[in-house]
């Protein structure tokens, strides 16, 4: 069941899945990544001896596999800025790309960074310390990122004799925390990553658990939902027309396919114009076929010659996403500059950036314990808060429940381009973990 | 292989499942199409080697059937492969593109570069690579870097803003989230862009046989006159080896990366196929001791770092 260490592991046609971790130094957090690293035979040669130099050197017997990736804790201790790193490794079964998020409480902009575009995310638990703040937090910004599969994995469990009781006692309170923020999948492992225990191979330590390792989890998780209940959004990035002699009435829409399914013969919209056609033709990259679905990069062709530029969105007709000019949404702001009420930003939304007021900040949300602030005034790093912010043009949004990629922006400041916060439409939680927003107060000011 | 619904996983995937190469390609097209829909003047670094020739091939994919909306840069050593010059003006031609070289020959025949010491020219691309940016004002310079390549990488963004003298301040790079890159930018300042950023050397191989793409012949093992120096196979010729003391042998070797004659190294190999070459690369990561020869291994990321230095 466990991964191939064959010759040529990672060489078939196999599926990809972007994952988080979240979890500090001290859980263990770089030990696991250096131990899926190694177990799934990732690691160079090189690299390795590099890693037993400096353990053998430091006095330490067996290689110390967070080294593989401590860049982290060297980064801490000379006060540079920590950040994301993105980590590399196949098994026979699946590529992954790996986002390790630092796990530290002003790093939050880094989590909701990785866990953006990871289909699942790994906490890291202590089990000697069980859920602590720090675990909530965690949970809250998967659930807040709609991450579908959460991991919940309990470390040091031979600093615990192994014991049932204690990893059965976390899982619990993790998975009723997380649920009721409306996680949709939640699956919790006993692990030692120092000593390998059901990392990669399953533990002889634990024979009371009878569930996957890590890397089993990992490589059979489903990589991709049911399309079929999604709606197909195509935002348009580039207009294609070559206008050669050899196509000289060709004009195709690219774009990603940021949810759902085209087919060739469909009746679309396109918005903001509300203008309609069908789908003459789809282009895959050189293929003409019949189907697409995200995340395919496709050429869509119309029937009738309207007005599509980029910027645009092609959807079924009668499966539109609301125009809007006044956008509610969850925010994590991610620059160091505040993010006040009034503060005139560029939204950027698929491929559209329009200018945007920052309306109102109705409330900022405590992370540990999901408690709202009323009228901050202003976001600073790390904060994550409700906003309002009215664009100057309409906007065809999703709530961000419904689609990840169409229901997400950028708030950019114009002046330099800084990248302010990262937004998400509509209601933050899945379910009743929300507080009532307070009544609107218009005319409010600092 | 693209649009089929393949079985991929044990049948715990879903038909609508992409493979990891067209979940990869996909992304990188996005990549350029972003490009393409938001900056001026966007140019492709292109040296011949296959990273750059992966890069170039999908911005074709992006934009047929219409041409590519980019120009080519490459910076040119003066100590390059012959093989890889005839490669990259032949593809050039070939695709009717526009072809910018900066010259790092004619620095050093102007005297506003300085030869090293060791001989090593990749140092020495940053001026001439930093001028034609200006020079033409490219507000887009797409780079075949990865992340995998090396720990300080890791952190590379996809969009990698640069002030105008190309310089990368890590306090400045923004955060990156969903597939939204945030390309904005001052005159003068442009940003680096990595369509790459997220493929492994074993992917670049395996997309470049799955693709059926033609690559300089000195990637396949080949008879060649070498030398060792600082533990590499370095080929004989007039850019300054062999030197007295070091002699000149004739073996079987391939190149792993392209770059400067002076600090290239070959490899020992026998594989004369893509086959051969991606079983060899997959065997190669392999972590048992003596897998692989880790002072070629040693040598040759550190070569690649000195590569980057001048690029990156």
């Amino acid at each position: 069941m466990t991964t191939t260490t064959g010759q040529l592991a990672g060489i078939s046609a196999t599926t990809l899945l972007r994952f988080a971790t979240a979890g500090s130094v001290d859980d263990g957090k770089s030990t696991l990544v250096g131990r899926l690293l190694h177990d799934s035979k990732s690691v160079l040669t090189d690299q390795l001896e590099a890693v037993e130099h400096a353990s053998r050197s430091r006095g330490q017997e067996a290689p110390d596999l967070a080294l593989l990736t401590d860049g982290l804790r060297a980064e801490r201790e000379q006060g540079i800025t920590i950040d994301v790193a993105y980590r590399y490794f196949a098994t026979a079964r699946r590529r992954f790309i790996l986002a390790d998020t630092p796990g530290h409480v002003q790093y939050t902009r880094n989590m909701v960074t990785g866990a953006s575009t990871a289909e699942l995310a790994v906490v890291l638990v202590d089990a000697r310390n069980g859920v602590v703040e720090q675990t909530r937090r965690h949970a809250a910004v998967a659930a807040l990122l709609r991450v579908p599969h959460v991991v919940l994995a309990v470390n040091k469990m031979d600093l615990v004799d192994y014991a049932e009781p204690v990893f059965a006692a976390i899982a619990e309170e993790f998975t009723s925390y997380a649920a009721s923020l409306g996680v949709p999948e939640i699956t919790a492992i006993p692990i030692s990553a120092l000593t390998g225990d059901n990392v990669v191979e399953p533990s002889a330590n634990m024979d009371w658990y009878g569930g996957p390792t890590v890397l089993e989890h990992l490589e059979t998780v489903p990589v991709s939902h049911d399309l079929t209940s999604c709606h197909a959004r195509l935002p348009v990035q580039y207009v294609i027309r070559p206008q050669t002699a050899e196509h000289p009435d060709y004009r195709g829409y690219a774009g990603q396919i940021a949810a759902g399914t085209f087919r060739v013969g469909e009746q679309v919209t396109v918005l903001p114009s509300g203008r309609t056609s069908k789908i003459a033709g789809i282009d895959l990259l050189g293929e003409s076929v019949d189907i697409a679905w995200t995340p395919h990069s496709v050429t869509l062709l119309l029937e009738d010659d309207i007005d599509v530029s980029r910027g645009d969105l092609i959807v079924p007709t009668g499966d539109a996403p609301a125009t809007t000019q006044d956008i509610e949404a969850t925010v994590c702001h991610v620059a160091d500059q505040p993010l006040t009420v009034g503060q005139r930003v560029l939204l950027k939304h698929t491929t559209r950036t329009v200018k945007a007021i920052v309306k109102e900040i109705p409330s900022r949300l405590t992370l540990e314990d999901l408690s709202q602030h009323p009228n901050p005034g202003q976001l600073v790093a790390n904060d994550i808060g409700q906003v309002k912010v009215r664009t100057a043009e309409p906007l065809a949004l999703d709530s961000y429940a419904d689609s990840r990629r169409t229901g997400s922006f950028l708030l950019i400041d114009p002046a330099d381009g800084t990248t302010l916060a990262a937004g998400m439409a509509g209601d933050a939680f899945a379910t009743g973990a929300e507080v009532a927003h307070e009544a609107d107060d218009e005319g409010w000011d600092f | 292989m693209t649009a089929s619904a393949t079985v991929l996983n044990e049948g715990t995937d879903s038909p609508y499942a992409l493979s990891h190469l067209d979940a990869l390609e996909s992304e990188a097209v996005h990549i350029f199409r972003e490009v393409a829909g938001e900056f001026e003047r966007p140019v492709i670094l292109f040296s011949g080697g296959k990273d750059s020739i992966v890069m170039l091939h999908l911005a074709l994919k992006a934009f047929a059937p219409a041409p590519v909306p980019f120009t080519l840069l490459h910076v040119d050593t003066g100590h390059n492969f012959p093989e890889v010059l005839e490669y990259r003006d032949r593809t050039v031609a070939e695709h009717g593109l526009r072809l910018h070289v900066a010259s790092v020959q004619e620095y050093i025949d102007a005297g506003k570069l300085r030869e090293r010491p060791d001989g090593t020219r990749n140092p020495l691309q940053t001026v001439p690579l930093t001028e034609a940016i200006q020079q033409h004002r490219f507000d887009a310079v797409f780079g075949g870097g990865r992340r995998d390549e090396e720990k300080a990488r890791a952190k590379e963004r996809v969009f990698s803003l640069r002030d105008e003298f190309s310089q990368w301040d890590p306090r400045r790079q923004r955060p990156e989230l969903w597939q939204l890159y945030n390309g904005r930018h001052a005159p003068g300042e442009h940003v680096r862009v990595f369509p790459l950023s997220n493929w492994t050397e074993l992917d670049v191989w395996q997309y470049i046989e799955r693709e059926k793409i033609e690559l300089p012949e000195i990637y396949f093992a080949h008879e060649r006159e070498v030398f060792k120096r600082s533990g590499m196979w370095l080929t004989a010729g007039e850019w300054g080896g062999p030197k007295e003391s070091e002699s000149v042998e004739t073996r079987l070797v391939r190149y792993r990366t392209v770059g400067d004659m002076s600090c290239t190294g070959a490899v020992d190999s026998d594989a004369i196929t893509l086959d051969d070459v991606i079983a060899e690369i997959a065997a190669s990561r392999l972590t048992e001791r003596g897998a692989t020869r880790a002072d070629d291994k040693m040598s040759e990321a550190a070569m690649e770092d000195r590569k980057r230095e001048g690029y990156f």
